[in-house]
């Protein structure tokens, strides 16, 4: 499977990652070799196999639907880049 | 010191190394007491040899001296240290010593700790300071631990070498002989390995998805264990790979390595993974011996490649087991080559997800775009190293529509089979014994050219974590070019037990004692 330079741009925008046009070549390049390498897993036969979870038997737990926490505005906002009032201040996303 | 404090903890450093260190000193220096193992410390803090704050100041001391050049640390917290060390005392003094009391400790970047700077190495985090603590540092700290800093990792732990982190990687303590060039402590937990193997702390939490606690063990001539998935808790510590993440400790030895697990894993609700189970006395195991247990020998693990040191020592560790009682039997993981692919899938595709949070809006660090689109895109192109990039983006690729079903559960179905060949196998034997690592600790640069050649150093670990099984690594000799080697020894899902007693006999059989000559 060859992975190309529009892929790449492609797969980086969804991961909301800026790529400079110089480096989509050698990325491209460089998950070709890695995709390639994963080809492989298509060898094993997972006809009627489960997918893999927990190595140990174990479902997730319920708990009774009830707030356990809450009232550390400060805690929350703490490591804000920019935080107002109370608030996050973040970048304007509606026109 | 008095002479008869000299003479007991002369005792107890040749107990704790059966070597001749200090033959003839009758008085322990100060400086010294960073060279006693976790298990030694504390009988010496419970004899009153020396107090929290002598052990406590002599590490921050070492730390002070030794970390510009193996830049372990990326955070020291001598005062907050001090301060629990006398806490510790003062504890003991009113005799409420707990168990891990006065014990200085290191804690990979990874966990969050409480108002200390918590960034998984990556430069995304910025200056983020957590507000809270992960489950397993405060096991530690209710347990009495003190804390020195935080250690030194691959950003978010994707990596093989420690060369990913933001703050540059640690020096391996050791070197080949007559080389002063550096080598890499393994990854991703270099630095809580360069720590315990240079003495900076008595021991260090660390973590593992895919090999990073044993491989960095092996590097450095430590034990490290990574525990049955579910054991310890993963609230709190920076999420790299959900499903295969899982906390262990490096140390000084298997004794210690069994007391530090034993404190680190608890039920805990605030991981819906975590498995509510009892936590054994593991200490109890490490000298157990190993008659009558049966040790599988999978054939999987004999690679192309692979120094024939490696593959003699593989060997020494069968006949070290044969004659102190155990059966050994030749077995078939027949799936195994397919580990290091299936994990290259599910390990991005869960780091795409987890990784998802870092935009830039509620903490670290962000980079303002021309639209919000672009601050997004500015934030993690910045924010992200190259290998956490390119991880993101095989994992969005998988990930993507369409590809679903091709990749990733696919992949989750490998694991099924490479499981059930583990199930199968463990019907008939108790462990399985094989080389940690493929070669031994390496130079920085040797294997950056190409990602799969770097990949390929977690080929005998990361089997463990995609069936979710218990690995200790054990160091079992120095090869010729005078770097440790270790032996890997799995056990069955929430049996750590046989991986205690099987690593405790190693370790004895081996007599591993050698620590790097300092030079830092």
């Amino acid at each position: 499977m060859s992975i190309s330079k529009d892929d790449v741009r492609k797969v980086a925008r969804l991961s909301r990652i800026a790529v400079p046009e110089e480096r989509l070549e050698q990325l491209a390049g460089e998950l070709t070799g890695i995709m390639g390498w994963i080809e492989q897993l298509n060898e094993v036969d997972v006809e009627g196999v489960e997918p893999m979870t927990s190595v140990v038997e174990a479902s997730l737990p319920m708990r009774e639907d009830v707030v356990t926490d809450g009232g550390i505005q400060d805690h929350v906002l703490a490591n804000a880049p920019r935080a107002e009032e109370g608030f996050f201040v973040v970048p304007k996303a509606v026109e | 010191m008095h002479r008869e404090r000299g003479l007991i903890l002369h005792f107890e450093v040749k107990a704790a190394y059966e070597g001749d260190c200090f033959s003839d000193s009758m008085d322990l220096r100060m400086s010294d007491l960073t060279k006693l193992t976790l298990t030694a410390a504390l009988e010496g803090l419970e004899s009153k040899a020396f107090s929290s704050r002598e052990l406590t100041q002599a590490f921050v001391d070492q730390i002070e001296t030794s970390n510009g050049v193996l830049n372990a640390y990326v955070v020291t917290t001598p005062d907050k240290a001090l301060a629990m060390a006398d806490a510790s005392d003062a504890r003991r003094a009113n005799g409420e010593a707990l168990a891990l009391d006065g014990a200085p400790l290191g804690i990979k970047d990874l966990y969050c700790t409480k108002g200390v700077r918590t960034t998984a190495c990556s430069e995304i985090l910025g200056e983020f300071t957590p507000t809270y603590e992960s489950t397993v540092t405060q096991n530690l700290w209710d347990a009495g631990a003190v804390m020195l800093g935080k250690l030194n990792m691959d950003e978010f732990a994707m990596g093989s070498s420690n060369e990913t982190s933001r703050f540059g990687p640690p020096a391996n303590p050791w070197r080949r002989d007559g080389s002063n060039q550096k080598l890499t402590a393994g990854g991703s937990s270099g630095g809580s390995a360069a720590a315990v193997a240079a003495d900076l702390c008595l021991a260090a939490t660390a973590s593992d998805t895919g090999g990073s606690i044993r491989q960095p063990a092996a590097f450095t001539g430590t034990v490290g264990i990574k525990p049955t998935y579910g054991r310890a808790s993963r609230y709190g510590m920076v999420a790299f790979a959900s499903s295969l993440d899982q906390a262990g400790p490096i140390t000084k030895t298997v004794a210690d390595a069994a007391l530090m697990t034993e404190l680190m894993c608890s039920h805990d609700e605030k991981d819906s993974t975590s498995l509510p189970v009892e936590t054994p006395r593991w200490r109890d195991d490490v000298h157990k011996g190993v008659k009558g247990m049966k040790i599988g020998i999978p054939k999987e693990y004999r690679v192309d490649g692979m120094p024939q040191e490696i593959e003699d020592l593989w060997q020494q560790g069968i006949t070290w087991l044969k004659e102190m009682g155990a059966e050994i039997v030749d077995v078939t993981l027949p799936h195994t080559k397919y580990a290091l692919p299936a994990y290259y899938i599910v390990a991005p595709a869960e780091a795409s997800s987890n990784l998802a949070r870092y935009d830039g809006m509620r903490y670290g660090a962000r980079v303002q775009g021309g639209d919000l689109t672009g601050t997004y895109e500015g934030t993690r192109a910045s924010g992200f190293g190259e290998e956490v990039q390119r991880r993101l983006m095989i994992g969005t690729y998988v990930l993507s529509s369409g590809y679903y079903d091709a990749y990733y559960l696919r992949a989750q179905k490998v694991r099924t089979k490479i499981l059930q060949d583990f199930q199968t196998v463990f019907q008939d034997v108790d462990a399985l014994l094989t080389p940690t690592c493929p070669s031994a600790a390496f130079a920085y640069g040797e294997n950056a050219g190409d990602p799969v050649q770097m990949y390929l150093n977690d080929i005998f670990t990361v089997t463990a974590n995609l069936a979710g099984l218990p690995g200790i690594s054990v160091p079992a000799a120095i090869d010729s070019n005078g770097l440790p080697l270790g032996l890997q020894v799995i056990g069955k899902a929430l049996d750590e037990s046989a991986c205690f007693q099987v690593a405790g006999a190693l370790e004895e059989a081996a007599g591993f004692v050698a620590k790097p000559e300092k030079w830092w």
